[in-house]
């Protein structure tokens, strides 16, 4: 037997290239992007809220939703063989890929071998990740995005900041601008109606739809008893590319697997419901191998590694890779709503891109994002299959390089309050040694608070004022009853 | 070593740790047994602005409006009673191009769920293949009443996972625009039911 | 009943009120209390912070000191939060002593079986169910049920209550910006009430939007809300 193979991190479009507080920065401060992000991120909570709340039996669908994704976790190889076997016998062909640099590689020699230079794109997670419109574009080949927001990002030559909606940062009227200034078809007259900006993306994709040739998708699930894969959509354009097209090539992480095609019936439910806030989404496809008279008479499938492998090799941090990339935790989170998804660096933004960017890179490379969150856990209550966000934030903060001085005051700090002796005598250093500017600052403002100090505390006197130690401590006061 | 050999070792390696089995909790419902059925799957397609109607007699005039019709080759001809355009069976295959010229097309289904208002298509009889009811902006869809379950697990147990599958709620809709839904992108920008009692 | 008191660090040293305000809530219901002086720190910072090796020593103090009570109480959702969901996985001979360890309201409510301690408060107070106590110990309505049964309280409802201030501890010094666009928010809502009192089960939390409040001049003074149960209109 030869020696174990280590799991791998990835590449791609998954790494921040500034440290989170940074690029979060001119984010807050854009009044627009905050205003988007306030009332798109609230109009979907709400309706999540409505259509999940009548559901009875919702947390019986999580808990199995949770066990279905752990148990795939831990069956990984095999699922992956028996995918392969189920989907090679269906007619299709399966491709496995290390790493964003080989996916890219299969997809652009496949479409070079269909004769094509030009692909229509329904929308993928995956494909971002591993940035393949650029690997297509490099290979002179055109990739055509054809979900609304997805095409509105790459139109306004931008990249997604969210996983559901890539244009939410945009409102109707940027979105008007971006048709207007780059879809050579769009009506003189578009107005910023949400319905007339999707007829004009109907018009414009429509032609396209109609004469391509090569299809690329991702894939929501898919099915390894069977070899069926699912895609998840609301507009027709996924229908469009899975079906017209000769050539159909679907990248897909190996975390999505389901182990049977019955597990579908839990998934189906929890996605659509925490993702655009519907009971149902209006079309999802299936399709298993190749279908004669149906669809496409070429069907490939690229299973991707791309750092999921070093993912799964971390017991606390695994079940990232249950994440069905519904968005619910991105929309409830407070720090995404002010920050916005490009703040995140990631094609992964958002709490679940928190957990998940710095495990597919090496929590090295993106040792910012693990901070990038107050813990507060409403990305927990609401993920469908309930990954439990905060620890794994908590976990990844270990492994995280601190900085130095940073260090040794949590050190120091460590030293004296594991001894109660000392920690005893720093409260009475403390509360004497802040006296004199305690009584100062009463007398002068009326509150025992600090309104500036130097740095790192600037970071709080910024916007807050610090309160002093009191005059006496809490356990003066009980040494003299 | 090939790339699959690798990341299969990979993952294998990644496992060391011998993570238990996991056991399933299914304690989620699988039977709604409401009598009420069609009347929910009634409620939420109108809810997503499918258009409902009842009864076969209601084609003649739905269809009254349309010059030419895309049906499957299979389609029952008591459908096309009182019909008087073109009908075009997809025999032989029509094109994408002859499908965006059609004016709607018209099939049956192979289940529809009432608790989500979807109807499934599994390329079975009076359905077609996928194309069909894709390309053309408006889709007539027959629902059997005996066609009609209560929640999904139950839709799934009536399927050939093998067949391709189309689950269909509603018209054709995006939210991408501030996270509001508003209908009509790519696929059928009206979707119309119509109900049959299979008692007939 | 044997109930000790985990004031914790921020308490002792900032926030004695609190204390000493949940020592009289306790002994006006016919409770003795007891303060082990040894306790120290339950270690939630390091550990939250990426320093749980740093965390562990406050850990095993934190059984040595408590293992003996019946019941330990502690006025701080996210301290408790901590000792009852963290401690058992990074130590797990705290298992016990962390299941005996209550948020005050839990004590009152769940042990004690209370709900009306005798206060009275002529305030208009509003409340903000701060995120660990909300989402990690699940105190639902405990809090509010105690201050409902205040003589004299006016309690008004807090817009967006649910959503974090933006403390998240060392989150408010390593992200400034959010941080800051996060509490502006809830000072807004806390502003958009009219309440003169602002309270919550953490003072941690409190400091934060209580600091932000002060920054503004708001005048509404942000309390823990054991401070307002230990009120009897009497004065103290």
């Amino acid at each position: 037997m030869n020696r174990p193979v280590a799991p791998a991190t990835g590449g791609g479009r998954i790494r921040t290239p500034l440290p989170f507080p940074t690029a979060a920065r001119p984010a807050v401060a854009d009044r627009q992007l905050r205003a988007n992000l306030h009332r798109a991120t609230r109009t979907i909570r709400d309706k999540r809220a409505r259509v999940v709340d009548e559901v009875p039996d919702w947390e019986a669908l999580r808990d199995a939703g949770s066990a279905i994704k752990a148990d795939v976790q831990r069956r990984l190889p095999e699922l992956l063989e028996q995918f392969e076997a189920s989907a090679t016998a269906a007619g299709a062909t399966v491709h496995w890929a290390r790493d964003a640099a080989e996916a890219c590689r299969i997809v652009v020699d496949l479409t070079r071998a269909a004769g094509a230079d030009e692909v229509v794109k329904v929308k993928s997670m995956a494909t971002q990740e591993i940035e393949l419109n650029e690997a297509l574009e490099a290979a002179g080949i055109a990739a055509y995005e054809t979900d609304l927001a997805e095409l509105i990002v790459q139109l306004g030559e931008d990249t997604p900041s969210h996983i559901l909606v890539p244009a939410i940062h945009y409102n109707r009227a940027q979105i008007r601008e971006i048709f207007q200034r780059r879809m050579p078809d769009a009506p003189a007259d578009l107005t910023d109606e949400p319905s007339a900006l999707a007829e004009a993306a109907r018009v414009h994709l429509r032609r396209r739809f109609l004469s391509a040739r090569v299809a690329v998708s991702g894939a929501n699930f898919a099915i390894a008893d069977t070899g069926t894969l699912v895609v998840v959509e609301s507009e027709g354009n996924g229908r469009m590319c899975l079906t017209l097209p000769e050539t159909l090539i679907s990248v897909v992480g190996v975390e999505k697997l389901l182990p049977t095609f019955g597990d579908l019936e839990v998934f189906l439910q929890l996605l659509p419901r925490s993702s655009t806030g519907e009971r149902m989404n209006p079309y999802t496809s299936m399709w298993t191998g190749v279908t004669p008279g149906d669809g496409p008479r070429s069907v490939h499938v690229v299973l991707v590694d791309n750092g999921r492998s070093a993912v799964l090799a971390d017991p606390v941090g695994r079940p990232a890779l249950s994440c069905i990339r519904c968005s619910a935790c991105l929309n409830v989170c407070p720090v995404y709503e002010r920050a916005g998804g490009h703040a995140y660096g990631s094609v992964y933004p958002g709490p679940i891109g928190a957990i998940l960017s710095p495990q597919l890179t090496g929590v090295a490379d993106n040792a910012s994002l693990p901070y990038a969150s107050t813990l507060c856990g409403a990305c927990y209550d609401v993920c469908p299959v309930k990954i439990d966000i905060p620890e794994i934030l908590v976990h990844l903060r270990q492994q995280a390089p601190h900085p130095p001085v940073e260090r040794a005051a949590m050190r120091v700090l460590s030293w004296v309050m594991r001894s109660p002796r000392r920690w005893a005598a720093a409260l009475r250093l403390m509360r004497v040694g802040a006296a004199p500017l305690g009584a100062y600052r009463e007398r002068r403002t009326g509150a025992r608070t600090l309104r500036r100090l130097p740095w790192p505390m600037s970071g709080w006197t910024r916007s807050r004022d610090l309160p002093l130690p009191a005059p006496q401590t809490f356990r003066d006061w009980w040494g003299k009853q | 070593m090939t790339a699959r050999d690798e990341i299969l070792a990979r993952l294998r390696t990644a496992l060391a740790d011998t993570p238990p089995a996991v056991p399933v909790p299914r304690r989620y419902r699988r039977v709604d047994d409401r009598p009420d059925l069609v009347e929910v799957l009634v409620d939420r397609l109108t809810d997503y602005r499918a258009v409902v109607h009842h009864g076969l007699d209601a084609l003649p005039g739905l269809l009254g409006d349309v010059d030419r019709l895309a049906v499957p080759t299979d389609v029952p001809a008591d459908w096309l009673t009182g019909y008087a355009g073109q009908v075009h069976r997809d025999a032989p295959p029509l094109s994408p191009a002859d499908l965006d010229g059609m004016d709607a097309v018209l099939t049956g289904c192979a289940v529809a769920i009432a608790d989500t208002g979807t109807i499934i298509l599994d390329a079975g009889p009076a359905q077609g293949r996928r194309a069909l009811t894709l390309v053309p902006d408006r889709h007539l869809c027959v629902v059997r009443t005996d066609q009609v379950v209560g929640l999904l697990p139950e839709a799934l147990t009536r399927l050939d996972p093998r067949a391709p599958l189309t689950l269909i709620s509603g018209p054709s809709a995006t939210s991408d625009i501030e996270l509001n839904r508003v209908e009509g992108v790519h696929g059928p920008r009206r979707l119309e039911v119509v109900l049959v009692s299979s008692a007939r | 009943m044997r109930i000790a008191l985990f004031i914790t660090c921020v308490n002792d040293l900032a926030y004695p009120a609190t204390g000493i305000a949940v020592t009289r809530i306790l002994r006006r219901l016919g409770h003795t209390v007891d303060f082990p002086t040894a306790q120290t720190c339950c270690g939630q910072m390091h550990a939250n912070t990426g320093y749980r090796a740093e965390a562990l020593p406050m850990v095993r103090g934190y059984v040595e000191v408590f293992d003996e009570y019946d019941a330990v109480v502690a006025p701080s959702g996210s301290c408790t939060a901590m000792i009852r969901e963290q401690y058992p996985r990074l130590h797990p001979p705290a298992t016990s002593v962390a299941a005996r360890t209550y948020e005050l309201s839990e004590l009152l409510v769940d042990v004690l079986g209370v709900t009306d301690v005798g206060a009275e408060f002529a305030e208009t107070v509003t409340y903000h169910p701060t995120c660990h106590g909300l989402r990690m110990l699940r105190l639902g309505d405990r809090p509010l049920s105690l201050l409902r049964q205040v003589r004299k309280i006016n309690l008004v409802e807090l817009g967006d209550a649910e959503e974090c201030c933006g403390f998240g501890g060392t989150f408010a010094l390593k992200n400034p910006d959010v941080s800051t666009a996060m509490l502006t928010d809830k000072c807004a809502r806390v502003r958009e009430t009219g309440a003169r009192v602002l309270a919550a089960a953490d003072n941690s939390c409190l400091a934060h939007i209580g600091g932000g409040l002060d920054r503004h001049r708001s005048g509404v003074r942000a309390v823990h809300y054991a401070e307002i149960l230990a009120e009897t209109g009497a004065g103290s």
